[in-house]
């Protein structure tokens, strides 16, 4: 028989009771036993970031993390961002200025995004450039994810949302041509 | 030496004007990735699905003497225990294109012995992937170890231990070919410029693994599988034979892959061992790799080669022919022979006017993971090489880098244009990228500053380098390497149906495994908007499964956009021309009098008299006894298009044929500061101009630029899979596999130069891969600047620190240490 811990963590907002190995893992109880596959796995160990989920407000990486250790806390991860059919304005900038290639280190980058334009609502480039240093993305090179973490942060200051009438058909300028 | 028939070149294609094709538009694929719903194989959950793990080998080296399974058959939770020697009972080898599969066979789990760390041993079949992993720990097996071979060099030494005993060597492959007068060439140089080269092994390493999940259904003998495993489609008769189940008998469904850079195509080892798992317990198995099994056990590899390389020149600069001796350590296993090294034969000669070419190839098998596909499939090691060997050149000559390659540029009149391989290449403007490339890197300011930088004796290095990106394989690179059996040219095929519903609205259909991170769906989208006057977002994107669908052989060698932009294409012509008839009757008119116009058919010069695409497709859905007795009711075309331009090879091999003619060109300039303390090196700027022919969608192009020379930095300065001496994989975490991250890549300015390809649609050529192409060449000719008032010139990738601190120790004559 396995040896069952129950815990109770809020996940989004909704709080949940569950049954849990002691050695079961935050990612697999999010994933599998909540649903909630946005949280993807990278690495196992500790080091990509793809896994990344707030732990009352603060990133975490969701594979080395058992879910024991989170009995009795609230985690978001990268399903509350979206409110039905509107975007996050982090969402939106990540679409618009092309931050994401194959889409699977997105999840734990938007996290990321989250707490480090909650911890500095106004950062440079280079500050973005070194915060998002935490996950690793293999396909994008970085530079339009920095790009769209910068363009969200004025949004997220005005507390500004977005506008689903202003369609998703938009176009963004091509590279600057001399 | 036989001729070749160059006469056959495609006619030329003309375009009119564009509405989407140049557009960033945002790409259709992303919402459901944005919103953490993108479906990817770990995301599936079929009922009843079981989980498999495999047993790695510990060992380099060792004899399978015995295997005790008992303990873990017995565990609760397990449904399945299999063992090398019975999984080979029940499958066939892996496909293998390789020289030899008979004397190198490869299999899903080794048999009686082990030939890497990390190759699979046993698999177990449990309720999850947890309980998997407690059986496996209950696996009992006796190894004998045996000496291993990591050094591609001396695994060909007499004596060696072999890897696989029937193959009596290890050398997998050895021959020379030669293209042009070689031995004129270098009789005739004034100097001949001579270097020994290493790049060591890298992989594309993406951040989601490899997984299937395959569901037998034992009442009809079919095998369905979800995996993201890319080019599936063309070889899938392979992978059932493996299975041993009729082709098509096996469906595989598309779904999205978390990245790929080739380390996902044709990967059939998962494919093989859930097939095989579902089949022995009755219900669904998922086999997702971990990234232990991603590193450590996978089917890609990158290029692990030694080079000697000579250059012959003349003293004006001119470069007349190479002399190129290689070899490529391929591991322990070869499947795809030595197709990396055909892949190089297509732009071997770059951007030059280079006369001659001698390539002698030879592939040695050793101790490690296989080589398989990495961003560039060999044409970026040769890129690398041959921007070395010019650099060296301009050095011996006391000649300008830029003044080198610009006397050396095949001119824009001279396409289409073909090298002494015989490969073509359609067109390029090497002069206007470069042009761009010096003012937008600032070229003359970061010499000036290198000057400066000297006098306060700080090491500052500009690496400009000029070079090729081959797009639009054709599978020829595959198999010229044999005499025997010869094969007629393969046209590598890409399908598209288009089906207008009956409000008009559009929906495309994909039959092959397409989506990697690449935009299959956006490019389609726009292209398919171009046709109709649409707007992309309101295309639907499709993917068939494999069972009955046309003919597909996915992403690889930069071909989608190309391929697909083809069958757009053709599909588009046939529904206009049905749709130009049902107008015709609905208007009661020649359908010559008709044009498309703004969405739909009206009456040339007579605004008025229109029917939109709408109004014809209710009609031919609904009221087909309107029209005359041979139109069909629907609208929906299929176009299955085939490689635009390629040719046979000669039987002598002295003239490779047309394979990978649509050429794309690029001019990177990174400017490092290396500190010669500690051999860090610090990229300060970095420039990249592209011409990959019309751009699609410029900002997706310039983000495979940026993300592709990110992996090149990797495969420059960081990123190695370490055997140590004893074959032991030393790298087998990200924490030893350091993959870059936004620390470690720059701010990159992009910009493209457009020369449309004379023979594609649109003019599009292939860009995917040319990041990775071009940075880990530029990078080392640039360390190479800053470390050469040291005298320093470092011939080998990854430059680590360690690296480069030896090298500037033994040019300081200190002892090493
Ligand atoms: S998957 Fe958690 S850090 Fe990589
Ligand atoms: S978008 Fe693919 S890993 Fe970041």
């Amino acid at each position: 028989m396995r040896d069952l811990h129950e815990i109770t963590l809020t996940v989004n907002g909704r709080e949940h009771t569950l049954a849990v190995e002691p050695r079961r893992l935050l990612v697999d109880v999010l994933r599998e036993d909540l649903g909630l596959p946005g949280t993807h796995i990278g690495c196992e160990h500790g080091v990509c970031g793809t896994c990344t989920v707030l732990l009352d407000g603060a990133s975490i990486r969701s594979c080395s993390t058992l879910a024991v250790q989170v009995d009795g806390r609230s985690v978001r991860t990268v399903e509350s961002l979206a409110s039905g059919p509107d975007l996050h304005p982090l969402q939106e900038e990540f679409w618009d200025k092309q931050g994401l290639q194959c889409g699977y280190c997105t999840p734990g980058m938007l996290m990321r995004a989250v707490e480090i334009l909650e911890q500095e609502p106004d950062p440079t480039p280079e500050q973005v450039r070194e915060e998002i240093a935490s996950n690793l993305c293999r396909c994008t090179g970085y530079q339009y994810i920095v790009e769209a973490v910068l363009a969200a942060a004025p949004r997220l200051r005005g507390g500004q949302q977005w506008d689903p009438t202003a369609g998703t058909a938009a176009t963004v300028p091509t590279e600057a041509k001399a | 030496m036989t001729i070749i028939e160059r006469r056959d070149v495609p006619p030329a294609r003309t375009h009119g004007p564009r509405r989407w094709v140049g557009q960033s538009i945002r790409r259709v694929e992303d919402p459901k990735f944005l919103r953490g719903r993108g479906g990817y194989i770990a995301d599936l959950v079929r009922p009843g699905m079981l989980h498999a793990a495999v047993l790695r080998s510990p060992y380099p080296h060792a004899r399978i003497v015995s295997i005790d399974t008992t303990a873990a058959e017995a565990m609760p939770g397990v449904y399945a225990v299999v063992t090398g020697a019975q999984a080979a009972e029940l499958t066939d080898p892996l496909p293998d294109f390789g020289p030899d599969p008979a004397k190198h066979t490869w299999r899903c789990l080794a048999v009686d012995k082990v030939r890497y760390v990390g190759e699979g041993v046993v698999v177990v079949v449990a309720d999850d992937r947890y309980l998997a992993e407690d059986a496996l720990a209950l696996i009992e097996v006796e190894y004998d170890p045996l000496p291993a071979v990591v050094d591609p060099v001396r695994a060909l030494d007499a004596g060696a231990p072999l890897v696989h005993e029937a193959l009596g060597a290890n050398l997998a492959y050895d021959r020379t070919f030669d293209f042009g007068d070689v031995d004129a060439d270098f009789a005739e140089a004034d100097l001949v410029v001579r270097d020994r080269l290493r790049w060591h092994r890298s992989g594309g390493q993406p951040l989601e693994t490899v997984g299937a999940i395959a569901d037998f259904d034992p009442s009809t003998g079919q095998l369905t599988a979800h995996t993201n495993s890319l080019s599936f489609t063309s070889y899938l008769f392979m992978a059932a034979a493996t299975l041993r189940i009729p082709a098509n008998k096996l469906d595989i469904r598309q779904v999205p892959a978390g990245g790929s850079f080739g380390s996902k195509l044709f990967v059939t080892k998962p494919l093989v061992i859930a097939g095989m798992c579902s089949r022995i317990v009755g219900r669904p198995v998922v086999f997702l790799e971990d990234r232990v099994d991603n590193i450590s056990n996978c089917d890609h590899h990158g290029s692990d080669r030694v080079y000697d390389v000579e250059l012959a020149v003349m003293r004006d600069g001119t470069l007349r022919g190479l002399r190129i001796d290689t070899i490529d350590d391929y591991g322990a296993y070869i499947q795809f022979g030595v197709g990396h090294h055909g892949n190089a034969l297509a732009q071997v000669t770059g951007p030059y006017t280079i006369g001659s070419v001698r390539y002698r190839v030879r592939a040695a098998l050793t101790n490690k993971n296989q080589q398989g596909a990495y961003r560039g499939f060999g044409s970026e090691v040769n890129n690398w090489m041959l921007e070395q060997m010019v650099d060296k050149a301009a050095r011996e000559l006391r000649m300008d880098p830029v003044e080198i390659r610009r006397r050396n540029f095949i001119q824009p009149a001279q396409f289409p244009y073909f090298i002494p391989t015989g490969n073509a290449y359609d067109s390029g403007d090497y002069e206007a990228v470069l042009e761009r490339a010096l003012e937008l890197g600032e070229y003359d300011r970061w010499r000036a500053e290198q000057a400066r930088a000297r006098e306060e004796g700080r090491y500052l290095g500009i690496g400009l380098i000029t070079a090729q990106e081959r797009s639009v394989f054709s599978a020829t690179e595959f198999w010229f390497w044999f005499d025997e059996p010869g094969a007629p040219v393969t046209s590598m095929p890409e399908s598209v149906t288009l089906n207008v519903d009956a409000t008009g609205g559009i929906t495309a259909t994909l039959y092959s495994c397409a989506f990697w991170g690449n935009s299959p769906e956006t490019m389609v989208a726009q292209l398919v908007a171009e046709e109709f006057d649409c707007e992309p977002h309101d295309v639907s994107i499709v993917y068939h499964g494999s069972q009955g669908g046309l003919p597909a052989t996915g992403p690889g060698g930069s071909r989608t956009t190309v391929m697909l932009a083809g069958a757009v294409e053709g599909a588009s012509a046939k529904i206009k021309a049905k749709a130009r008839r049902a107008a015709s009757e609905l208007l009661e008119v020649d359908p010559d009098d008709l044009e498309w116009t703004e969405g739909g058919f009206q009456v040339r010069g007579v605004p008025d008299r229109r029917k939109s695409l709408g109004d014809i497709a209710i009609a031919l859905h609904l009221f087909k006894h309107t029209f005359p007795e041979d139109i069909e009711s629907g609208l929906e075309e299929s176009k299955v298009f085939d490689h635009p331009w390629t040719t046979m090879p000669s039987a002598d091999r002295s003239d490779l044929g047309v394979f990978y003619p649509f050429m794309g060109h690029a001019c990177h300039v990174p400017v490092v500061e290396v500190d010669v303390a500690t051999g860090e090196v610090r990229i300060l700027a970095y420039a990249a101009v592209h011409d990959c022919g019309t751009l699609v969608n410029p900002r997706s192009l310039a983000g495979h630029i940026v993300g592709g020379t990110a992996q090149g930095i990797g495969t420059a300065l960081y990123e190695e899979f370490v055997y140590d001496d004893h074959g032991q994989l030393v790298t087998s975490s990200f924490l030893d596999y350091t993959i870059p991250s936004a620390m470690e890549v720059p701010e990159l300015r992009i910009d493209h130069v457009e020369t449309p390809s004379p023979y594609t649609p649109h003019g599009i050529k292939g860009g995917g891969e040319g990041g990775r192409m071009m940075a880990p060449a530029a990078l080392n000719v640039a360390v190479n600047d800053a470390l050469a008032p040291l005298g320093v010139r470092v011939t080998e990738l990854p430059m680590t620190p360690d690296r480069l601190r030896a090298a500037i120790r033994a040019a300081e004559g200190a002892p090493p240490g």
